[in-house]
Formats: C-alpha cells, sequence, structure tokens
C-alpha cells in the first residue's frame, strides 16, 4: 500500500487486510460509556417494525373490518377479546413494541432538533416519564380487567356478568 | 460564473421525502397511541364509561379521521418494510427508488380497500 493512498474507514489499522470489516481506532465513533445502545436501538426498530405490521394490521382487520366493523366496538367487545389469553398476549405485545418503537423514534427526533444540552435533556425526560406512565397503565388494565365489575356489592350496569 | 448545484442523490427526491413522510406519519401514530392506550383503559373504570367514550369514534367526521390515521399507519408499515429492505438486502439501496413506488402503490390499494370497507360501515345505517 502506498502512502498517498487515502485508507478507507473500515480497511482495519495500516497495512491490514482491506474489507477486514475491523473499524480503524480514529475512526470509532462509540465511546465506550454508550456501549452499542445505538446500534442496538437501530435492530430494535427494524425487529420490532416487522412485529408491529404483523400484530397492528391483525387488530385493525378484526376490530374494524370484520362483521359491523366499528359498531360492534364497545365494552362487551372488549370483554370478549379478552377473555381469551390469545388477545390478551397479542394486545400486550401491541402494547410494549408499539410503545418502545414509539418512544425510541420519538427520541431520535428530539435528539435531531432539540440543539440545546437542556432543552434536549428534558424533553426527553417527559417522553420517557409519558411513556412509562402507558405502558405500566395498560399491562395494568390488560391484566386486571374484570368483565363484571362490582361496585359495593353492586353490578355495574353493561358489565358482563354470570346470570 | 457560479452554476446551480447539480442534483443529489437524496436531497429533495425520493429518499429525503420518505424520510419526511416516515417521520410524520411516526409521530402521528405515537401520539394517537398515547390517546388510545388511555381511551381502552376506561374498561378498568367502569363499562358504561368506556362505552361513552368509545361512542365518540363513531360518527362521521372521526371515521375520515380513523381513516387518515390508518393511512399513515399504512405508509408507515410499507416504507418500514421498504427500510429494513434498503438496509439488509443486497441490492436494496440499488432498488430504494422501486421500491418506494411499490410501496406507494400498494399503499393506495389498501388504502382504496380499507376506505371502501371502514366509510360504508361507519357511514352506514346504524
Amino acid at each position: 500500500m502506498s502512502a498517498t493512498e487515502i485508507q478507507s474507514p473500515r480497511s482495519g489499522q495500516i497495512g491490514g487486510k482491506p474489507e477486514s470489516g475491523k473499524i480503524a481506532p480514529k475512526y470509532r465513533r462509540n465511546g465506550s460509556s454508550r456501549g452499542n445502545f445505538e446500534m442496538l436501538a437501530w435492530l430494535f426498530m427494524r425487529l420490532s417494525g416487522v412485529v408491529l405490521v404483523v400484530l397492528i394490521f391483525g387488530h385493525l382487520i378484526v376490530n374494524l373490518l370484520v362483521g359491523e366493523g366499528i359498531h360492534a366496538i364497545d365494552f362487551g367487545f372488549v370483554a370478549g377479546k379478552w377473555a381469551d389469553p390469545f388477545w390478551q398476549f397479542w394486545d400486550l405485545a401491541m402494547l410494549w413494541l408499539a410503545m418502545l418503537h414509539g418512544t425510541n423514534g420519538v427520541r431520535t427526533i428530539i435528539n435531531d432538533y432539540a440543539e440545546k444540552d437542556s432543552t434536549r435533556f428534558w424533553l426527553k425526560m417527559v417522553l420517557y416519564a409519558a411513556s412509562a406512565v402507558i405502558i405500566i397503565l395498560g399491562t395494568l388494565v390488560i391484566f386486571t380487567f374484570n368483565p363484571c365489575p362490582v361496585v359495593d356489592g353492586v353490578q355495574l350496569p353493561g358489565g358482563f356478568c354470570p346470570a | 460564473m457560479p452554476t446551480k448545484p447539480a442534483g443529489t442523490l437524496y436531497r429533495g427526491r425520493e429518499g429525503m421525502w420518505s424520510w419526511v413522510g416516515h417521520r410524520i406519519t411516526g409521530v402521528v401514530i405515537f401520539f394517537f397511541l398515547l390517546v388510545h392506550v388511555l381511551d381502552t383503559s376506561l374498561v378498568r373504570v367502569s363499562p358504561e364509561a368506556y362505552t361513552a367514550v368509545i361512542g365518540a369514534y363513531k360518527n362521521p367526521l372521526m371515521a375520515l379521521g380513523e381513516t387518515g390515521l390508518v393511512a399513515a399507519i399504512v405508509f408507515h408499515a410499507f416504507n418500514g418494510l421498504r427500510i429494513i429492505a434498503v438496509d439488509f438486502w443486497k441490492k436494496g439501496a440499488k432498488y430504494q427508488r422501486q421500491m418506494l413506488w411499490v410501496v406507494l402503490g400498494l399503499w393506495v390499494v389498501t388504502m382504496v380497500a380499507f376506505a371502501i370497507r371502514h366509510l360504508s360501515l361507519a357511514l352506514g345505517g346504524h
């Protein structure tokens, strides 16, 4: 390799085998503290994205396109779905994957557009707090759902109570 | 004499506009998702509270809103699969432009079918 030849960032150390895939030290961007979090986030967006296409298209077809469509949706419709662990798991997976996918997307947007360090920090704190509340709330609702709610010994109207 | 810069591979072209579309639809979907988890959570308050609030989704204006939301979701889904192809398929970057037209074609077909079904159900007699 002649001295004037321009070295590609991925050609490894000088004199190294080209296309070795190793990144020359001066081109490495990830500081030791961040580890490969950003790479894992990038990979998560692709993996969760594929799964979400299936989960959300299924959700839309079952809730909006089958039978009476949106007119069928009421308390009884939700009760009927969540009586089945299959739909509980479906909705739980959709909740977690969509919220993490969306939160990471908005995190990227905040990093892109908020230039002041403190603005970026606080916007992300608000984002993370809102996401945590929604994920925890949604998870609790799916698992503590009661098709026949009773308050002070009286059944609430509209519930699905055994006769 | 300065000349107008030649076009680039990315700026102002399919690559950039698909990125803009992906961002905007992503943010719209995220904010709807926050609201949607909250409205669904009303099943935990009382059957009547849930049925009352979900009833707000069942009017003609909301039917158009739902169609717009689904249009955002379907674009984000198909374009997301295109991004995955660009990243992981050997020829993905070479064919990213053609794949965007495939995405838009499938998006139109899907949305025509969805709109016919959803709007006839939502606006139909009930």
